[in-house]
């Protein structure tokens, strides 16, 4: 039997010339509504980026499923990072970068959003734990400060659920006044997931976010990665293989350039990727 | 070889202590320290001299507490909007502006005070006189206020990115980044900024000598001449004989001059830890 093939990751392979990874069409759509059975979250249009006159994403075009984990992986400088943080306009931060295309988030224009209400329905967790200079409590109560809330009761409460659903709150209950600094880099990063589920986000995008953990603490982020995406879309960048393979359901493989290359569901990228790019790649790293 | 680098100033600072107090302790064989801390400062009068430095004192906190007022808010506001929000063209001539206004000597600031100032505030509030603690307080707010902005925008700088990204994901606007995290992050430096500024405004000399009138009154009003500690020193030392009890009380002021300044920095420290720990209770 023949596995279902990602129309996405074909036209890369036979079209070089024209550089076009794919457009996203009806038949595209249809694809990933039969093959990943789930409604889509987000989706890219002819998205390119520049980092001044540099391209960093090159016409992008891919939908990211509600449901699951989905990876984004690729050799360094692919453009995998620049990608997460167009998603939630990140990027905007950096002096000098710019994106152009389309990006829907349930059917409105990222791109042309609100930066800061956008931010507020897509979390993030970085590279390296970045809890703030404060109290456990008030790093996990941030968000909602942010949003208003003044009500105690309120605030424990989403601070203790947060906490539960990192996983950190045995180890930390006692003593949430005590500055975040005081905690290990692995529990440090499930802080900062802790933080930003607290807001309840739609999507949670972590960007290598065990790339400065020991293997005890990165697997403990790889099963909350998992668990949470029960609850809420989440975006995982990751140069680590293994890492993707074990975490993610979908996946989506950029190349140098800032090229999409491939996208599909994990097994099968893995198991018969389609772009000879892809292959090479995943082979190199398995050898 | 550094340990003897290391202790030079610490040696120099013992010389200093050791002839200021060397020359201000003969003071109590012509003096009471209740005379000394008195209300009248009447040092040359014959028949009866006066040696009480309470009115200096007082001048000296007037005015720092005048310029104070001024300068912290305005310093901290500018250095806020240098360090925040100003396009990159903008800061960069912010802040060369800013330490060039540090850089200025004060007598120029004095000048300035003494010429434009004095005669404005004298006009437009109709005092006799334009030589007040009123005006000396603002000219020292003019001279702290690029002490404290430039040191203020240099700590405010120093926050990590990693704080102000992880606050911007969280969905902040970039003004509740700077009030919620970057701020209270920068505290500590802040604070330094402000002692900084406090210090130049107590230890300024010269252009307090020339706009605050010099008169040894004990006053709480801003719109009275004042006389500061380091004036009343600077204005009293060259004519005084060396040996008197007018001269030995002019190094009493100065060692009650150190005692303040010391005074203030333990009152800072002890307020940074405070806080720094009051700020992760909250």
């Amino acid at each position: 039997m023949v596995t279902p093939v990602s129309p996405i990751a074909q036209p890369a392979a036979h079209d070089v010339k024209s550089q076009k990874v794919c457009r996203l069409d009806e038949v595209t759509r249809a694809w990933i509504k039969k093959n990943i059975e789930s409604e889509i979250i987000i989706e890219a249009e002819n998205l390119d980026f520049y980092y001044g006159k540099v391209q960093a994403l090159r016409d992008v075009s891919m939908c990211i499923p509600i449901d699951g984990v989905t990876a984004v992986m690729g050799p360094s400088g692919c453009g995998k990072s620049t990608f997460l943080r167009t998603l939630n306009r990140m990027y905007e931060l950096t002096p000098g970068a710019h994106a152009q295309g389309r990006v829907s988030f349930l059917g409105q224009d990222l791109l042309k959003a609100d930066p800061a209400a956008i931010r507020h329905h897509i979390g993030m967790v970085f590279q390296r734990p970045n809890p703030f200079p404060k109290s456990i409590y008030e790093n996990v109560a941030y968000g909602l400060r942010i949003e208003g809330v003044r009500r105690r009761s309120a605030l424990s409460d989403s601070v203790e659920e947060s906490l539960r659903h990192a996983g950190l709150w045995t180890e930390v209950k006692d003593r949430l006044r005590q500055s975040a600094f005081g905690l290990s880099g692995g529990q440090q990063q499930r802080l900062c997931v802790a933080r930003a589920i607290a807001v309840r986000p739609k999507v949670l995008l972590m960007d290598e976010p065990c790339s400065s953990l020991d293997p005890k603490a990165s697997a403990r982020i790889e099963d909350l990665a998992r668990e949470l995406s029960d609850e809420l879309t989440v975006i995982i960048v990751t140069h680590n293989l293994q890492q993707a393979a074990r975490v993610s359901d979908n996946v989506a493989v950029f190349m140098a350039g800032g090229e999409l290359a491939e996208f599909g569901t994990t097994r099968q990228v893995f198991d018969d990727p389609q772009d000879p790019r892809v292959a090479d790649y995943l082979r190199g790293r398995f050898g | 070889m550094f340990l003897f680098l290391a202790s030079v100033s610490l040696i120099a600072l013992a010389f200093i202590l050791y002839f200021i107090l060397r020359e201000a302790v003969p003071v109590f064989r012509g003096a009471t320290i209740q005379e000394l801390l008195g209300p009248k400062w009447r040092p040359t009068y014959e028949a009866a001299p006066r040696y009480g430095i309470l009115p200096m004192i007082g001048g000296t906190l007037l005015v720092t507490i005048g310029s104070m007022a001024l300068a912290i808010p305005l310093g901290l506001a500018a250095a806020t909007f240098i360090a925040e929000m100003a396009p990159g063209w903008l800061k960069d001539i912010a802040k060369t502006a800013l330490e060039l206004l540090a850089s200025i000597p004060s007598v120029v600031y004095g000048f300035f005070g003494l010429m434009i100032l004095s005669p404005y505030i004298r006009d437009s509030l109709g005092l006799l006189t334009g030589q007040t603690a009123l005006t000396a307080s603002l000219l020292l707010a003019v001279m702290a206020l690029p002490t404290i902005a430039s040191l203020a925008e240099d700590a405010l700088t120093a926050v990590p990115r990693s704080y102000r990204e992880a606050s911007a994901a969280m969905g902040a606007t970039h003004w509740e980044t700077t009030w919620r995290v970057t701020i209270p992050s920068a505290f500590s430096g802040l604070i330094g900024a402000v002692i900084l500024g406090m210090g130049r405004s107590v230890g300024e000399t010269m252009a307090v000598l020339m706009v605050a009138g010099n008169s040894p009154q004990l006053t709480f009003s801003f719109l009275k001449s004042i006389r500061t500690l380091t004036s009343g020193i600077a204005l009293d030392i060259a004519e005084t004989p060396s040996g008197t009890t007018h001269f030995h009380a002019l190094f009493f002021m100065g060692v009650v001059l150190l005692v303040i300044t010391l005074a203030m920095n333990w009152i800072a420290e002890w307020f940074r830890g405070r806080l720094a720990k009051g700020h992760l209770k909250r």
